[in-house]
């Protein structure tokens, strides 16, 4: 058997974590946390977790970012903000995990997967096009996994297709994306990638 | 006066608190150059005795005629002052004290601003103590009789205490009997007495006191007055039933015309039936039946036979009886008025009233209650008896959602429902909760009891019960869906029977009962004390004094002592027979007043009244607390008022901004 | 009331969700409502770039708005519930802090863009049901929908987080309207539980199961056919159905129900570009 240590010394944990994560608005809520466990018991994804939701704001007060921001869940996270409506101190945990995935991505260090990968294809296709098409990122999807995971999906692509609802030729972008991409140079992103 | 102000002015050190910020000998240097002032002094501590000494010899040495004194809140110390300054043969209201310490010393590091902000508010004060008038304090009688509102457990005995003392108590209690809620529960923790054993002899006492006039079914209406003289106006809602004619044999209950029990009896929340005409429980007290007009097909229809009128041996059923008016003085009032549980309908994820076999901690209580509609064995709405039972802590407590607050009694009475439950039924008992709180006597003690006899103890807030399974064990059941914190796990539990552990709440009509009284309360709506650590059955409305639930979540042990805590204070009140009344009153110049009657609707204390021959204002001096709302709201300026004169206010205001 | 909105459609109902514009565009035009696309609109985010990178999210979304607001005093409608979160949370974003308003005015200004932030946002589900009413849409039916039982599923965004539509825990919105079609609401217990949202894609393993859980419940309450607000919620539950051995179960708009029962046909509201045919009874053909 190997020596896994999974406890940290206190030097190694990262002390401005939570205050970091906290900077969003309304993050502040984060100290109010009572650990009472109500957000994992009422979220349908928690079960496939790693960490449930919880401990993601556990481990957050605590400094534990490496656990946090290399942990599956936050992937699994489908934002469905039944955490946010049932926790009893209104801390706005589906906003923390949207956090959790930008810093993730912007550390580069983080649980690889198709999500993030979807996530960050789903932006370049709407910088070149100002919108997305469905049928395309379908396709790109398709590719990345394989032909076995595609294969599955075919019988219904091609219905798809005879109802007209995915149209492989078809892209859908504004009649002039210039003017989008002219606010987010603007705004000065991306590259810059962060928190707030 | 006869010769001009002469002023002492004193500024206390008060150890370092004062001295640590402030530079007390400059303000002290900067005192004696002000107009009046005669002498200026700084003293460490000018509350001790010494300190007092200074002022006295003062008065006597160099004829002073009026005091300042700078140094903390009046809050702490303007009593003992006047007091000093009354020994030293002074009017004691011809003194005035600055607070320099809670205003400036404590609420900044900066030195000069401290010191300049201080030597303000002492030149604000000189001017005013200049143009303060001598003024007496007015004694008054106080009536000796007390009336507490609400014949809960806290009411009980703080009634029993004060008739025990001699004294004579009016207990009003709106059910048709007393007990309250403790009547409601099985056993009581963390003792498991029978609540029922050791609250009905206090009951019974209650019955007995030649000193308690007990009024059920009956409300206070009206409250006027003030301390030391209240007047209460008491509506006796009509039982139907004469209680001096009545001798509880409950005849006419098995003769009413309603073979079966049909409407829902409210002493077992819904649980059980009664018949039109009943008594809430057997140790009900008084043991007298009552008629629920809702119910009676007399009453509601004209239309019955009325065998209880003629099954009755004593002719005592009134079916024309009809509300009763009276009015009572007392010198004071206790209010213990007691709680409602938290409505669960408003946590629609637990179920309540949508599933089968969810129920309140109160309902479980009643089923749970030899004398309940189960008699002591918690049934399925189907008969037969859970196999595994859930027991959700902290429902609609802790809640940003729904209450804020802990509710203080729940982990106990949740604890005590898991022994009692495995007891009697012999069910796996699950409880889901936060943090285990049982810090009382014997409360942890308890916990490892519930511990060792196996109860399932899981740290996690539950996030719903749902009838929808996933999984074959599941089918029939209700399911508890909750992360187990402590293991580490969300699972899904499935129970025959959810308890919810719902929270403590003000009365529905708290708001109502405060106003009749002028009582202040929490955002959450209890009652609010006058000091949290050092009043904690007072109210900031003089001879009123709180106990109980109504005041914040508590147990039987804490109602009880806070009982006899406000017993002890309306006691204190009544015994010394007469009250002191400060002399702030509001005053009306007649001449200047147009009548147009503004002021009357704004005092808080009904204190003013319309003289219709002199077409003015008239201030009710005994009613009035001295708040100046009046005197600002005044069109014409024509009221003042004592010792806040308008003109002696803003001379203390040009001083401070000069 | 003016009878007329501003329509953002966004990228889902230009693509799988072709059926939902078609049958909402139909509905709006046979109760007398105009819809105008929002000139040159962009994609509103969606959750994927609230992953990378925050403020561009918000930009990217009230870009929209700001357009929108060039016509005074005209509501946006946004079909896809997606769309309406992501469009509502940007909103929000910027009223609640002064700085990131600045600078995306500030950026939307450089490319000659003002926003004031008075756009409002609405479900069309929200504009039926307020606007018009349960009363009213009832007189305009002409084809009850008698005997057809319908599961109404909310999904997630048009409830939390800030119940905008209706009661995040006790919603009635959806199952009024399919009673006021005349066709029957059933009840089962997840009404808004999470469809899968993309883990369908994603992360199939989970994502499947959360929509199994949802077809097993609409199954078992026999439903004769789900009724959506979301463009990918519609998709999640129709496409997988034979991935998952499931009995095949329509999942339509509600914009589709309400259009039949107003009397359009199945080509109106895009029936027939349906993976799984609804059986219309007796009496309510097409």
């Amino acid at each position: 058997m190997d020596a896994v240590r999974t406890v940290k010394y206190e030097e190694e944990l990262d002390a401005g974590f939570a205050s970091e994560v906290a900077a969003l608005p309304g993050g502040a809520r984060l100290w109010d946390c009572i650990q009472c466990g109500t957000c994992s018991a009422t979220c349908p994804v928690s079960l496939y977790m790693d960490r449930t939701p919880r401990q993601i704001i556990g481990l957050i007060r605590a400094g534990f970012r490496d656990e946090v921001l290399r942990s599956r869940s936050i992937w699994i996270c489908t934002s469905c903000y039944a955490c946010t409506v049932e926790c009893p101190a209104q801390v706005p945990i589906t906003d923390f995990m949207f956090a959790l995935k930008r810093l993730a991505l912007q550390d580069e260090r983080y649980h690889r997967s198709l999500i993030p990968w979807v996530e960050r294809t789903f932006v370049k296709m709407v910088h070149a096009n100002g919108r997305l098409t469905e049928s395309r990122m379908g396709m790109k999807i398709a590719l990345r996994t394989g032909p076995r995971h595609w294969m599955s999906l075919a019988a219904m692509a091609w219905r798809l297709f005879r109802r007209g609802r995915l149209r492989p030729f078809h892209t859908e972008r504004m009649r002039d994306p210039e003017s989008l991409r002219a606010v987010l140079r603007a705004l000065k992103a991306p590259p810059r990638e962060g928190v707030a | 006066m006869t010769d001009g102000p002469r002023i002492g002015v004193y500024v206390c050190d008060c150890g370092f608190n004062i001295l640590g910020t402030v530079d007390v000998p400059e303000v002290v240097r900067f005192a004696a150059t002000l107009e009046g002032v005669t002498s200026a002094r700084e003293y460490k501590f000018m509350c001790s005795d010494p300190g007092q000494e200074l002022i006295k010899k003062d008065v006597r040495e160099l004829g002073l005629n009026r005091i300042v004194v700078a140094s903390c809140s009046p809050w702490l110390h303007e009593r003992t002052f006047r007091k000093t300054v009354a020994d030293a043969g002074l009017n004691p209201f011809l003194f005035h004290m600055v607070n320099i310490r809670e205003g400036v010393s404590w609420v900044t590091a900066d030195k000069a601003a401290a010191t300049e902000k201080a030597k303000a508010l002492v030149r604000g004060g000189v001017r005013r103590v200049a143009l303060q008038e001598p003024l007496e304090v007015r004694t008054e009688p106080v009536n000796p009789d007390v009336l507490v509102l609400g014949g809960g457990i806290a009411g009980i005995h703080a009634a029993l205490t004060i008739a025990n003392s001699g004294k004579k108590v009016v207990l009003v209690e709106r059910e048709p009997s007393i007990g309250g809620n403790m009547a409601r529960f099985d056993k009581t923790f963390p003792t498991l007495d029978c609540s029922s054993c050791i609250l009905t002899p206090k009951m019974t006492a209650v019955k007995d006191h030649p000193n308690i006039t007990l009024y059920t079914h009956s409300e206070v209406v009206q409250v006027d007055g003030h301390v030391g003289n209240f007047e209460v106006t008491v509506e006796r809602r009509p039982r139907y039933v004469r209680e001096d004619l009545c001798n509880g044999c409950l005849e006419c209950i098995e003769a009413c015309v309603y073979r079966d029990r049909r409407f829902a009896n409210e002493f077992d929340l819904g649980l059980a039936k009664r018949k039109p005409i009943y008594v809430p429980f057997p140790q009900a007290v008084p043991l007298k039946p009552v008629i629920d007009p809702d119910d009676c097909l007399f009453l509601k229809l004209g239309k019955c036979k009325t065998t209880c009128v003629t099954a009755c041996p004593r002719d005592a059923i009134d079916l024309a009886m009809k509300a009763e008016r009276l009015t009572l003085q007392v010198g004071a009032i206790i209010v213990a008025t007691g709680f409602k549980p938290f409505d669960p309908r408003r946590k629609p994820q637990y179920g309540y009233g949508t599933l089968p076999n969810v129920v309140t901690a109160l309902e479980a209580e009643r089923l749970l209650s030899p004398t309940g509609p189960s008699e002591g064995v918690p049934r399925l709405r189907d008969g037969s008896v859970p196999r595994a039972v859930g027991i959700i802590h902290c429902v609609g407590s802790r809640d940003a959602n729904t209450n804020a607050y802990c509710s203080k009694v729940c982990c106990m009475y949740s604890l005590k429902l898991a022994h009692l439950v495995k007891e009697r039924t012999g069910a796996e008992v699950y409880n889901f909760y936060i943090d285990m709180r049982t810090p009382g006597k014997g409360y942890e003690e308890f916990y490892k009891k519930l511990l060792e006899e196996g109860a399932h103890l899981i740290r996690g807030r539950v996030a719903e019960v749902t009838n929808a399974a996933l999984s074959k064990g599941e089918i029939g059941k209700l399911v508890i869906r909750v992360e187990d914190t402590l293991a580490g796990f969300v699972r899904r539990i499935p129970v025959d029977m959810v308890v919810l552990a719902v929270g403590m709440e003000p009365q529905a009509d708290a708001q109502a009962v405060r106003r009749l009284l002028t009582l202040s309360c929490g955002s959450e709506g209890f009652f609010t004390e006058l000091h949290p650590k050092l009043a904690p059955v007072s109210t900031a409305t003089d001879g009123v004094f709180i106990a109980g639930a109504c005041q914040g979540p508590k147990d039987i042990p804490d109602s009880v002592a806070q009982a006899g805590a406000a017993a002890a204070e309306a006691l204190a009140l009544v015994d010394k027979g007469t009250v002191e009344v400060q002399p702030y009153a509001a005053v009306v110049e007649e001449a200047r007043c147009s009548g147009c009657q503004i002021c009357l609707g704004l005092c808080p204390y009904d204190a003013i009244e319309f003289d219709k021959e002199k077409k003015a204002a008239h201030i009710v001096e005994v009613k009035c607390k001295g708040c100046g709302v009046c005197v600002v709201a005044c069109p014409s300026a024509a009221i003042d008022q004592r010792h806040f004169r308008t003109q002696v206010v803003l001379e203390e205001v040009a001083g401070v901004l000069a | 009331m003016s009878g007329e909105y501003l329509y953002y459609p966004g990228c889902s109902l230009k693509g799988a969700g072709a059926p939902y514009e078609r049958s909402l565009l139909a509905v709006f035009e046979r109760l007398g409502l105009r819809l105008v696309e929002i000139e040159d609109w962009n994609c509103c985010g969606a959750t994927a770039y609230l992953s990378v990178n925050a403020e561009t999210a918000v930009a990217l979304a009230v870009r929209n708005l700001a357009i929108a607001e060039r016509t005074a005093g005209r509501d946006v409608v946004a079909p896809c519930s997606g769309c309406f979160l992501s469009l509502t949370k940007a909103k929000r974003a910027l009223e609640e802090s002064p700085d990131l308003r600045a600078r995306v005015t500030s950026a939307l200004g450089q490319a000659s863009l003002a926003y004031r932030g008075t756009a409002r946002i609405r479900h069309p589900l929200e504009v039926l049901m307020t606007d018009l009413g349960p009363a009213e849409l009832r007189k305009r039916i002409v084809r009850p929908l008698k005997n057809l039982r319908l599961a109404p599923y909310y999904g997630c965004a048009i409830l939390r987080p800030y119940e905008e539509v209706d009661d995040a825990h006790t919603p009635t919105v959806l199952e009024e309207l399919v009673r006021s079609t005349g066709a029957t609401p059933i009840d089962y217990p997840y009404k808004s539980r999470c469809c899968g949202g993309m883990l369908t894609t994603g992360v199939p393993g989970i994502g499947l199961r959360l929509t199994e859980i949802l077809l097993d419940a609409a199954l078992e309450a026999k439903a004769d056919a789900l009724v959506t607000t979301c463009p990918l919620c519609q998709y999640n539950l129709e496409v997988f159905q034979g991935r998952l051995k499931k009995p095949r179960l329509p999942i339509l708009y509600f914009t589709q129900v309400l259009g039949l029962a107003l009397g359009l046909d199945e080509t109106a509201v895009g029936l027939d570009q349906m993976l799984w045919r609804l059986p219309l009874a007796p009496g309510v053909t097409a």
